[in-house]
């Protein structure tokens, strides 16, 4: 039984890398897609440029600016003179925000009255808006406190000491990177796994298949082994890209981390197999990878919040192998999880893996075309 | 260019198209699930966030802060009695996030001593984290704001922020997310519509048999582009009216812009999509192709979700690769904004250039192909 699952694994593996072109598509982009991903997904803004129209000729509007250039998220600034200057920079995406400072801002402010400072944000993008607002009211923030112990005036009696876990810079990159390598484990098993069957359906070499001595369990071994082994390396690859390229933290256990590994190419293969062997064409295999692959990234918690849905969708997700996976492989780098803080999200994926690959399974033989 | 040639090729690739169902399946059904799956599946916007609340000593300052966490929309404050079982809970994805008030809290306020107010979120999810942290400043300063003004005083900050966010006043990400989506799904939709046609002629051997008829590539190669737009621009269309009617994404924009934009990124898709053909020649290396470079590239650097302007400018350079980035800026601006016309004008001139020279590649490839 070996021999004949190694041979089938020998030859799928040469289907897969014969071509120059599949081999590239296996090697070059996960590569080039954690190196560029890496960088860019991120929720954090830096160098974010905005443009102030001070109307101020006092002191107290230049302190504050001062804090502004100072700031490590802001950057690039223009200078606008008049009211009409704001809306086409805004418009046109040149600034994010504008800071209006109007005419009496120091002299309210050392009369005890309140300095207004207006925010002008680009809601285009919702979140950075949010984001950066959030900037501008801690640099305001300490403005106010370093003003106040400065010029006499108030304390403010109670004052907000926050404190984030596993993340204390809370910087973004930790939660996104972590994610990619999930991304890229899914899409290298599904490209591998989704076009095999229909592949060999429509030449007709899946017929000559079936009427060899092999049992559709070993067809099933063979077939997915291949994805199995590379699934594997690449994933090495990107968390040892992670770690070592990236600084991303590694608190956990790397058997805590494998074994997530295994489970979610286990569900993956089992998925992509049993797309492809429902499919009679190669364009229905890749119709139907795509039809997987897009609502389990999207909604699979990688970008935007699984709690932020709807209690429907949030059902749907738990057919989701990736929203397990992504939960295992950040609980793992970022908190340091162990095996019995992340046991209920592995027999899942394991169970959708065992029910898709007995659908591909049974699909092999029964499926009419 | 001969049109009775022409007209005859988009006849038989038209009734490919019919007879096998699923690319029509593709062009309309796929659309309207995505969107309607995403659409309200996608938001960024934190509500409902369980929060552990420990209050060491009752003190009136301390109920009344606890009672504006419970107003709040934001969160679902828990009641805890001690820091370490808030912690437990936090441990176990219980809360998002602790408010630790300390025994000496009400003395503090009173002594003037500046009471620490703790605050501990969950970092793992950074960007949900800042949110947090945010919506909790705002309870926490309306709550100093109310206090202070019992106590017949004046809240004094030197400074005071207001903002006014242009384009989306509610701040509902769900406003600029929708617009988004449109563009990736079209991308999706563009290769998988196209990335199979010319690689299958060429496996099944029918391009050759092609080539001894007098048609020329052009007529060839249009004869893929013209009935696949025609079902894309179906595709797009209910996009666009789901966004408008069922998300109520406001449109400020023209229609005509929009139909415009959306033709050209269409055409850019497909196209795209024909290129992928065309070069890997065979189906599996092209469905390979297309999973790998069309989903991704337009989900992370297309300014979906993730911002570009605030990436590194090298990668910000190779998002301008990345035909799904113009059009998320033409309907993010065209929804929310308006007709800015610099934008508009900049972002289509992007797509048509890269739509030809796409057209260019895919004239020089084929070329080669006939001899």
């Amino acid at each position: 039984m070996l021999q004949k699952i190694f041979a089938l694994m020998k030859k799928e593996f040469r289907t897969i890398l014969k071509n120059k072109k599949t081999r590239m598509v296996l090697i070059v982009p996960p590569i080039a897609q954690i190196l560029v991903f890496g960088y860019s997904a991120s929720f954090d803004l830096n160098n974010v440029s905005y443009a102030v129209y001070n109307e101020d000729p006092g002191i107290a509007s230049r302190q504050l600016l001062a804090r502004f250039q100072g700031a490590k998220v802001f950057d690039s600034c223009v200078t606008v003179h008049h009211d009409g200057e704001i809306a086409p920079l805004i418009n046109e995406k040149e600034v994010m925000l504008v800071l209006h400072i109007g005419p009496d801002f120091t002299r309210d402010i050392s009369r005890g009255r309140p300095g207004k400072l207006q925010v002008i944000l680009d809601g285009r993008n919702s979140n950075s808006a949010m984001i950066s607002l959030n900037y501008v009211r801690n640099i305001v923030m300490d403005f106010n406190s370093h003003w106040a112990a400065t010029h006499g005036g108030r304390h403010i009696p109670a004052r907000l000491v926050v404190n984030s876990w596993f993340n204390n810079s809370l910087d973004s990159h930790w939660f996104i990177i972590p994610g990619i390598i999930a991304l890229l484990a899914l899409v290298v098993t599904l490209e591998v796994t989704a076009l095999s069957v229909a592949k060999e359906r429509e030449a007709g070499t899946f017929d000559q298949l079936l009427v060899t001595p092999m049992t559709p369990l070993e067809i099933l071994i063979g077939k997915s082994l291949p994805g199995f082994i590379i699934g594997f390396i690449e994933a090495t690859f990107i968390i040892t890209m992670a770690i070592l390229w990236f600084h991303v933290p590694f608190r956990g256990s790397f058997l805590v981390l494998y074994f997530g590994i295994f489970t979610f190419l286990l569900s993956a293969i089992g998925i992509g197999l049993m797309i492809s062997s429902i499919s009679v064409t190669q364009q229905q295999g890749l119709m139907g990878a795509f039809l997987f692959l897009v609502p389990a990234v999207i909604l699979s918690g990688f970008a935007t919040p699984i709690e932020n849905m709807p209690q429907l969708v949030q059902y749907i997700t738990y057919l989701n192998p990736m929203r397990y996976f992504l939960i295992i492989v950040r609980s793992t780098f970022l908190e340091g999880a162990s095996f019995d803080l992340l046991w209920n999200l592995y027999w899942p994926m394991v169970l959708i893996g065992l029910a898709t690959l007995t659908a591909a399974g049974l699909l092999f033989r029964n499926r009419m075309y | 260019m001969n049109f009775t040639r022409l007209r005859g090729l988009v006849r038989k690739e038209s009734l490919q198209i019919i007879r096998d169902p699923s690319s029509i399946g593709i062009a309309f059904f796929l659309p309207v699930l995505l969107l309607l799956l995403f659409g309200y599946g996608v938001s960024l916007d934190a509500r409902h966030v369980p929060l552990a609340v420990v209050v060491e000593q009752n003190s009136p300052q301390a109920m009344a802060l606890v009672s504006g966490f419970k107003q709040s929309d934001y969160f679902l404050p828990v009641s805890m009695r001690s820091i370490q079982e808030a912690e437990q809970a936090m441990m176990q994805r219980q809360v998002d996030g602790i408010i630790w008030l300390r025994h000496n809290f009400a003395q503090e306020l009173m002594t003037g001593s500046e009471a620490p107010v703790g605050v501990i979120v969950n970092g793992v999810d950074a960007n949900k984290a800042r949110l947090i942290e945010g919506y909790v400043t705002g309870v926490w300063y309306n709550w100093l704001e109310r206090m202070t003004g019992e106590q017949g005083q004046q809240l004094k900050m030197p400074v005071t922020v207001e903002h006014r966010i242009w384009f989306n006043a509610e701040v509902n990400s769900r406003n600029y997310l929708v617009p988004g989506l449109i563009a990736i799904i079209m991308t999706l939709i563009g290769a998988m519509l196209t990335s199979m046609v010319m690689a299958r002629e060429w496996e099944r051997g029918t391009m050759e048999a092609l080539m001894v008829t007098p048609v020329t590539i052009r007529e060839i190669t249009s004869s893929k582009i013209i009935p696949y737009f025609i079902l894309g621009m179906g595709g797009m269309l209910l996009s666009v009216l789901m966004a408008v009617f069922l998300f109520h994404v406001p449109l400020h924009g023209s229609m005509w812009a929009l139909l415009c934009s959306s033709s050209l990124f269409m055409f850019t898709a497909i196209t795209m999509g024909l290129l992928i053909s065309v070069a890997a020649k065979s189906q599996f290396v092209a469905g390979q192709i297309a999973i790998v470079i069309t989903f991704l590239p337009a989900f992370i650097l297309s300014g979906f979700v993730f911002d570009i302007r605030t990436m590194p400018v090298v990668i910000q350079w190779l998002t301008h690769l990345v035909a799904a980035r113009y059009f998320v800026d033409i309907l993010q601006t065209l929804f929310l904004a308006g007709n800015i016309w610099p934008l508009f004008l900049v972002n289509s001139a992007w797509l048509a250039l890269m739509a030809l020279f796409f057209l260019m590649i895919i004239k020089k490839k084929s070329h080669k192909l006939l001899e």
